[in-house]
């Protein structure tokens, strides 16, 4: 058997109760990199050496009986986002091709904390600005069950080093549904949790009163095992709610009787595929067969999370991204007249397309003469969103939802036209507007053999009910590994 | 919904970009196309709606006005793309 192919909760478990060391992990993971990594092309970079030493150090640590973290010795990835000490961080951009952080993430600092092995930092769209993973300076991910399609994004790069086994687990972020969305592409586990939820200190931002930072795993128990470690209060992040998690691991019983599901019928029309909408009704069938109870229900207003999502996010986007301006960190172009012109060459030439698109839309939206009708009409529009959901809340535990309305598309089907790549988000992103917690797992494939994806979306901080619905399905479902 | 040469323009100055004629022809299409989508918010009717701008209910977190460790200025220069050891450097702005 090869350790590389088991769940991270497993590898946790056997180095804990050391029928194989933190190094044995880690050198499976490193020789599965090295075996797939040419197909898939999920890395930015890859931490060999590093990775070895680190996980020589943890098995010192348990040999001598030290204590060690609750993850010890378990290799993972994270998305190029998260800052690393040392350790490039360039959100797949130009504009960061040489970034070294001084600093930790906190959500880096937690998993170390947790003596977990760092294995490299994964692919992701420029900034965090895309469906595909396609607008990555570096290369272009590939979905690891068919290398012609893409493995969805922004955290294309996460998703896909889970399903190919590269990694026993990776983090993601999530502004309108960038782990979700990857998640169900790929065929493995992602959450974003409320927001508020996991610290973003650290988290190069996209789009501040979107983004999480979330888990993305083989399955449901590794998911709350991964949100044990990085969920909790950060006085370093203005944003992060002080309040008591359980512990969601523990909290996973499988058992969802009289679990209420609402089911918005919003998300089951035009768009989505019928193999898609086959496999979630099959789904739904099972959690009830489980116990659980569903009835149709309606968010009218779904159909505005779309547009207003795209106006808030980017308008937060052009303000987060005026800090690219070739003086402190990064890259700076080699001709310029002025400070004026050394801030626009270096934009010009540091951001990809996508990216300098967004920037120009949320300018727009913020500028003179057009901050009520779109940023604030957005903003507004939130609002009403959010009392949609609250008053779903009233009635339902859960809302079950596709994750994506189709299962992956080609590699450049999409790239010619942004309204379509955005579309791509349709499933995911009412519940970043609404700062829900989300999970997404595989419910089913469709008859290429490529993922279909199931979201189930909570209440503010209810992440236990969501993992425990998921846990519950994820028993009914039988999963397929990708053929590499 | 048409965005104009000149709105184009007038953005990216705001913006801090130079774009080439590829781009900006590229971008009066694409910004029409999105903002147009935006568009679609007007069906609604906002009137007296309050803004959000966070999902959860925040107040200003506010610290104690404490002196704490600062990075040592060598570990921030060290990204630097110009510095002298002591500052950023950039191109004179006062003759």
């Amino acid at each position: 058997m090869d350790l590389y192919t088991l769940t991270a909760h497993e590898i946790r478990d056997m180095i804990k109760e050391k029928k194989i060391s933190s190094k044995e992990a880690t050198q499976s993971a490193l020789d599965r990199i090295a075996q797939v990594e040419d197909k898939v092309e999920s890395f930015v970079t890859v931490l060999g050496d590093e990775a070895i030493a680190q996980a020589e150090k943890i098995d010192a640590k348990i040999a001598s009986g030290e204590e060690v973290g609750a993850l010890a010795g378990v290799p993972m990835a994270l998305k190029d986002n998260m800052c690393t000490k040392d350790v490039l961080t360039t959100c797949s951009s130009k504009m960061l091709y040489n970034f070294k952080p001084p600093y930790n993430a906190t959500v880096t600092e937690k998993l170390a904390g947790a003596d977990t092995v760092l294995l490299g930092k994964v692919n992701m769209d420029e900034f965090a600005m895309g469906s595909s993973t396609e607008n990555s300076y570096y290369k272009k991910t590939k979905n690891p069950y068919d290398i012609t399609k893409v493995p969805g994004g922004s955290s294309g790069g996460s998703a896909a080093s889970v399903a190919a086994d590269e990694a026993f687990f990776t983090l993601g972020s999530d502004t309108g549904g960038s782990i979700r969305q990857p998640a169900a592409l790929c065929g493995c586990v992602g959450l974003k949790p409320t927001y508020g939820s996991v610290s973003r200190y650290g988290l190069i931002a996209f789009a501040s009163s979107l983004d999480q930072i979330g888990p993305m795993t083989k399955d449901v128990k590794d998911c709350a095992m991964v949100l044990d470690q990085i969920a909790g209060y950060d006085a370093k992040d203005s944003t992060s709610v002080n309040i008591q998690h359980p512990n969601f691991e523990a909290a996973l019983t499988g058992d969802i009787r009289g679990l209420k599901i609402g089911v918005p019928q919003e998300y089951f029309g035009q768009g989505i595929s019928e193999e898609v909408t086959a496999a979630v009704n099959a789904a739904l069938s099972n959690m009830k067969a489980e116990g659980a109870e569903f009835s149709d229900m309606s968010l009218p207003l779904n159909e505005y999370a779309l547009p207003a999502y795209y106006m808030i996010s980017s308008a937060e986007a052009s303000s987060n991204l005026a800090r690219f301006d070739g003086v402190k960190y990064g890259y700076r172009a080699e001709k310029f007249n002025d400070l004026i012109d050394l801030y626009c060459q270096t934009r010009s030439e540091g951001f990809g397309a996508e990216v300098k698109r967004r920037i120009m839309i949320g300018t727009y939206a913020l500028s003179s003469g057009y901050y009520d009708a779109y940023y604030k009409k957005a903003q507004q529009v939130r609002t009403m969103i959010m009392n949609d959901f609250g008053k779903a809340f009233e009635t339902y535990d859960v809302l079950v939802t596709p994750a994506s309305p189709t299962t992956a598309f080609g590699i450049g089907e999409k790239t010619s036209d942004p309204l379509e790549m955005y579309m791509a988000d349709i499933c995911t992103v009412s519940v970043n507007i609404g700062g829900l917690p989300a999970i997404v797992i595989p419910c089913g494939y469709d008859k290429n053999g490529l993922p279909i994806g199931i979201q189930i979306i909570g209440k503010p901080f209810d992440e236990a009910t969501v993992l425990n619905a998921a846990y519950a399905l994820e028993k009914t479902i039988t999963k397929v590994k990708p053929n590499l | 919904m048409k965005i104009t040469r000149e709105e184009v323009l007038h953005v990216a100055k705001l913006a801090r970009l130079n774009l080439t004629e590829e781009e900006t022809t590229r971008l009066m299409e694409d910004m029409g196309s999105i903002i147009g989508f935006a568009d679609k918010l007007n069906e609604l009717d906002t009137e007296g709606v309050v803004p959000t701008a966070h999902a959860i209910p925040m107040q200003n977190a506010f610290r104690k006005d404490e002196i704490a460790e600062s990075f040592p200025r060598e570990e921030i220069l060290k990204n630097a793309p110009d510095s002298d050891g002591e500052g950023f450097l950039i191109p004179k702005v006062v003759e």
